[in-house]
Formats: structure tokens, C-alpha cells, sequence
């Protein structure tokens, strides 16, 4: 198992230095420097601040201490926000996508093995399909149709619940993001889980179990459950790689100010070195997520050999 | 009874063996026969012909253009009055053009980033299963590395960096979306390569580019077909999805994920604004899977 772990967290290294590579050549392709403005800058001026952040140097260089001050997990300063490191920035952002993020993930893991289980229990039955169709709602709909129609069915029709904005982690404005991304993630889970459980359903030791006698509730929360929820942790990783690409848009649908709104703000204002540590961050996060969800399937599988 | 049995069987097998004579179909005609079999997938092809020739065609024969304001109609809800069936935007412009521009747009960038992600992706496969050993691994390692990373952010950074130009977002699609196939492809090769035919024509002395064109491509082309139309579906989201976040073509030119944007901020005074496109947009991405599934069934009756 160590030599697995060993060897697993070793793969990732290239991964992440290509694509901090890639984006960081990204961005010295693109015309113009950070102090090109306006205002002209004394030659002798803009000598001293290129020569402060290292600008003066060969690329190579300046690569070098980029990936240094990585290293040291400072992302480097934001290009429009003045006074705002892009690290400040990060700091207030992360906690609203985490909660929201992870909140709908764990949600959503309990509602789709729940609906999974009473799918296969009752397969091909009328429940079956209900809330087989329940799930594929979130599946057929891209989330930004869905995002905006959930806000004009709960929010502007029946007026329960706020269209957006956010109130320091007050429930009322966290329940229709999270009900989006629950609604989007249930599709994949449930799906998964509802195979995998009548596969497992079908296997020889529940019958064993059915022949002692057994009642259902005890063959399913105690022989089944486990092995059939091995396939609903290998797709917890590609989910939450996805989540990222639904947490980009729920924020921008209900004008949350986390991760994904930075990003796209970011974008719209040309902001590079802000744009460009949110990708180098959510990157190791969806790759060391990766890993995790790699090394707890190896754990918890058996037939795994490493 | 063990001869009646055998003699029932020997009759079967004549009859099959008849039939075959009598119409040899080939594996296309099969498929397709098995395709205009399945009423949702030819329903689906049906709509999603209509909408791309409405499209095409739409903008020109209607009397309103997508970037002119009527003065006279501005913010009015769809109507069968006047000629603004679906209504026009805030300022004043036809909903119902605007729509099918934009979905020129999206459909186009589906077209093209599609074409680019599949050649792309057949190439890459293929070359990785017929080569194997070293650049085989190298070459899916690489893949490996694609799968793992945030493509959209990615994406954002590369729009950011490159400017919203039509092709730079195809081309940003295009690198993200040729994964499946290089795998489904390079999968494919190699187990083509091992194939007796592919031996016998090595041992008959048939040059290798011969052999990769006459025999390895069109048996890929079945599973091809396939996951080009699982391609198409992802590939418009993806573009949707940049639009919507203000990344895609600029105003006045638009596509379905701009015009759905524009939507989400009036839904409360005006919802049609939202709705038809983004009802346009479900319809042609539920029709584009249903024609995949169509095609799965039709080519890979094995797999069902």
C-alpha cells in the first residue's frame, strides 16, 4: 500500500507542472506587461519595478521563481484589484464554494445511493421510473437552464426563497445553489448506485443470505450496501471535476462570491495573474482530489492490487 | 427425440444458411435498417434537421435582423400580430432571429470543434495502439494528464489570454474534448492489430500503410460514428457554457448560451427571453443523444 501511495502522489507531479507550465507560457505569450498603462512610467522607473518582480529576467528565470513562490503557496499579486494579492482573494472565496461545493456533494452522495437503492429494489416498477426521471432531470438539463428556471420557479414565482446574492453563510441564500448542484450530481450517482446494486443483488451470496432467511432491510444495509457502493466512490472523482465546471456556473446564475465568480470576473476583467493562480489552485485541488478518491478506492477494494 | 432435436437444428441452420445467400446486407445496411427502426432516434434526427435547416435558412427568408431595433416593438411579449413571433429583447430586437443566429453559431462551433476534436482524437489513438510500447504509453499518459485537469477553468484562461475570436473558442473546445475518442480509438487499434487478417496480410507481404488504411481504419469506423455523436452534444455545452459566462462571441453577434445569459437577467419581467432559447438549446442536446444512442444500438447490436 505505501509504494502504491508512494508511487500514486509521484504521478502527479507532471500533471500539475504541465499544466502550470502550459498556462504559465499561456501568459507570456499574450501582448503588453503588467505596467504598460495610461500613465507613461520613467524608463528608469519601470527598469526598477521590472527589476523588483523579476521581469528583467530570461523566461526560464522568471519561471523558476514563479514556481518558487508556488512552492511557498503565494499565487502573486492580482493585476486589477490594487492591494489585493490574489492569496486575500482566494482566502474569501474559498470558504463560500467549500461550503457550498462540499455541502452539495455529501447531499447529494446521501439522496442518490438512497434513490439508487429504491431504484434497484424496485426495478423496473413505477418508482423505478420516477425517480430514475427525478434524477435525469439534472442529467438532461444543462445547469444553466436549470439554475435560472429553479430561481424563477422558487424564487420570483412562489417567493420563498432569495434569487441570489449571498449573506455571509445565511441558509436562505445557500439552499438553491446547493439544491442545483444536488440536483445535477444526483443523476450520476443515482444512476451508478441503482446499477451497481442490482448487479450486486444478483450475486451468490445474497441468495446464501436470502436462503438463511434474512430480512431484506438487514441483506441490503449489511451484505450489499458496501460492496455496491464501490462503483459510486470511482466516480466521485471525474463528479467533483465536473462539480467545478456547475460551482463556475452557479455562482455566476445566483451572484455568489466564490471561487467560480472570481474566475469569471477575473476573465471579463483580463485579470491574468488572478486567473491564472485560480487555475494553478483548482487544479492541485481536483488533482489531489483525485488522489485521495484513487487511494481510498484502493483501500476499500480488495481486488484492487497495488 | 435426441435426432428430432438435431434434425430441427440441421434444418435452422439451413435456413439460415439459405437466407444469407438469398440477401447478404452489409454491416451498413444492417445498421441503418436497425436505426430507421428506433422511433425516438429518427424522431430526434427529424427535429434536430429541422432546427439546423431553420438555422441556416431561418435568418434569410424572415423580415427582421438580428443586431436592428424595431422602435416600434421593444421588449413585447411573443405575439402573433406582428412579425416578432417570439417577442423581441430589450432592445428591441427580433427573439426569433436572434435565436436562430445564435443557434448558427453554436451548431457551427459543434460542427467544427467536433470534426477538429475526432481527427484529432483518431490520430492520436491510433497512432498510440499501432505504435504500443513506449510512445503508446507516453501518449496516454498524456491523455491521463487532459482527464485530470479543471478543463474549464483552463479554458477561461485560454479565452482570457487569446481573445474571444470564433475560432479561438473552437479551438479552446477542440483541445478539451478528443480524450474519449483517442481512447476508444487506440483501445479499438489494438485490438484490430492482433487480429488474424491484419496477421495474414502482414505475412502476404501488404505495405503497413496499406494495411492501417484497408483494414484498421474502417473497422474503427463504427465506434467512430459512435462516440462523434457523444462528441457533438459535449461539445455545444461547452460552448454554451462559455457563452453564458460572457467568454463566447461578442455582442451584437450572439449564440444560444449569450441569449440564455440575457434571459436569466430579465426572467422576472420577461421570461420568454430565457425560455426559447434555452428550450432550443435542451431540444437540440436531447436530440443529439438520443441519435447517439440510435447509432450505439444500430452499429453495436452486441452491446446492449
Amino acid at each position: 500500500m505505501w509504494s502504491y501511495t508512494f508511487r500514486r502522489v509521484l504521478a502527479t507531479i507532471p500533471t500539475l507542472l504541465a499544466v502550470i507550465t502550459v498556462c504559465y507560457l499561456l501568459l507570456h505569450l499574450t501582448p503588453g506587461g503588467p505596467f504598460d498603462g495610461e500613465r507613461k512610467v520613467s524608463a528608469a522607473v519601470l527598469a526598477n519595478l521590472q527589476a523588483k518582480y523579476h521581469l528583467d529576467l530570461p523566461l526560464w528565470q522568471q519561471y523558476l521563481y514563479y514556481i518558487k513562490s508556488l512552492l511557498q503557496g503565494d499565487l502573486g499579486a492580482s493585476f486589477r484589484y490594487a492591494d489585493w494579492s490574489v492569496n486575500d482573494l482566494v482566502g474569501k472565496a474559498l470558504p463560500v464554494s467549500a461550503a457550498i461545493g462540499g455541502g452539495a456533494i455529501v447531499i447529494s452522495l446521501f439522496i442518490g445511493v438512497a434513490l439508487g437503492i429504491v431504484a434497484a429494489l424496485r426495478q423496473n416498477s413505477i418508482i423505478d421510473y420516477l425517480v430514475m426521471l427525478l434524477g435525469n432531470i439534472g442529467g438532461a438539463f444543462p445547469s444553466f437552464v436549470l439554475g435560472p428556471v429553479l430561481v424563477m420557479v422558487f424564487a420570483i414565482g412562489l417567493e420563498w426563497l432569495p434569487a441570489g446574492g449571498w449573506d455571509d453563510f445565511s441558509l436562505r441564500y445557500m439552499v438553491l445553489p446547493m439544491a442545483l448542484l444536488v440536483f445535477i450530481n444526483i443523476s450520476t450517482i443515482g444512476r451508478v448506485m441503482r446499477g451497481s446494486m442490482i448487479e450486486v443483488l444478483g450475486s451468490n451470496f445474497i441468495r446464501t443470505a436470502r436462503a438463511k432467511g434474512l430480512p431484506m432491510r438487514t441483506i441490503v444495509l449489511r451484505h450489499a450496501l458496501k460492496p455496491a457502493l464501490m462503483p459510486v466512490v470511482s466516480v466521485i472523482g471525474p463528479l467533483a471535476i465536473s462539480s467545478i465546471t456547475a460551482a463556475v456556473v452557479t455562482e455566476t446564475v445566483f451572484g455568489l462570491p466564490g471561487l467560480g465568480k472570481l474566475i469569471v470576473n477575473g476573465a471579463a476583467n483580463r485579470d491574468y495573474t488572478l486567473v491564472l493562480g485560480l487555475v494553478v489552485l483548482v487544479t492541485v485541488i481536483t488533482v489531489v482530489l483525485n488522489l485521495l478518491v484513487d487511494l481510498a478506492y484502493a483501500l476499500l477494494d480488495p481486488k484492487i492490487r497495488y | 427425440m435426441m435426432q428430432s432435436k438435431q434434425k430441427a437444428m440441421t434444418a435452422a441452420l439451413d435456413n439460415g444458411l439459405t437466407d444469407a445467400a438469398v440477401e447478404g446486407r452489409s454491416l451498413w445496411r444492417d445498421a441503418r435498417l436497425r436505426f430507421f427502426r428506433n422511433k425516438a432516434a429518427v424522431l430526434s434526427l427529424i427535429v434536430l434537421a429541422f432546427i439546423t435547416l431553420a438555422c441556416v435558412f431561418g435568418p434569410m427568408v424572415l423580415p427582421h435582423t438580428y443586431e436592428d431595433t424595431d422602435w416600434d416593438a421593444m421588449g413585447i411579449s411573443p405575439t402573433l400580430v406582428n412579425t416578432h413571433w417570439f417577442g423581441t429583447d430589450a432592445l428591441g430586437r427580433d427573439l426569433l432571429v436572434r435565436c436562430l443566429i445564435g443557434g448558427r453559431i453554436s451548431l457551427m462551433v459543434g460542427a467544427l470543434a467536433t470534426i477538429a476534436s475526432v481527427a484529432l482524437g483518431i490520430v492520436w489513438g491510433a497512432t498510440a495502439g499501432f505504435m504500443g510500447g513506449k510512445v503508446d504509453a507516453l501518449m496516454m499518459r498524456i491523455v491521463d494528464m487532459m482527464y485530470a485537469v479543471p478543463y474549464l477553468l483552463i479554458a477561461i484562461l485560454m479565452v482570457t489570454l487569446l481573445g474571444r475570436d470564433f475560432y479561438l473558442v473552437v479551438l479552446t473546445i477542440t483541445v478539451f474534448s478528443w480524450m474519449d475518442m483517442a481512447r476508444v480509438v487506440r483501445g479499438q487499434t489494438l485490438a484490430i492489430k492482433s487480429k488474424e487478417y491484419v496477421e495474414a496480410a502482414h505475412a502476404i507481404g501488404v505495405s503497413t500503410p496499406k494495411i492501417i488504411f484497408r483494414h484498421i481504419v474502417p473497422n474503427l469506423l463504427g465506434i467512430v460514428v459512435i462516440y462523434t455523436t457523444v462528441t457533438v452534444p459535449g461539445v455545444i455545452l461547452t460552448e454554451s457554457v462559455l457563452s453564458f459566462l460572457g467568454l463566447g462571441v461578442q455582442e451584437p453577434m450572439t449564440s444560444w448560451g449569450v441569449l440564455i445569459q440575457d434571459g436569466a437577467g430579465v426572467m422576472d419581467a420577461s421570461p420568454w427571453i430565457l425560455l426559447f432559447p434555452a428550450g432550443m438549446l435542451s431540444v437540440t442536446l436531447y436530440c443529439a443523444n438520443y441519435i447517439g444512442d440510435g447509432l450505439r444500438d444500430a452499429l453495436d447490436p452486441k452491446d446492449r
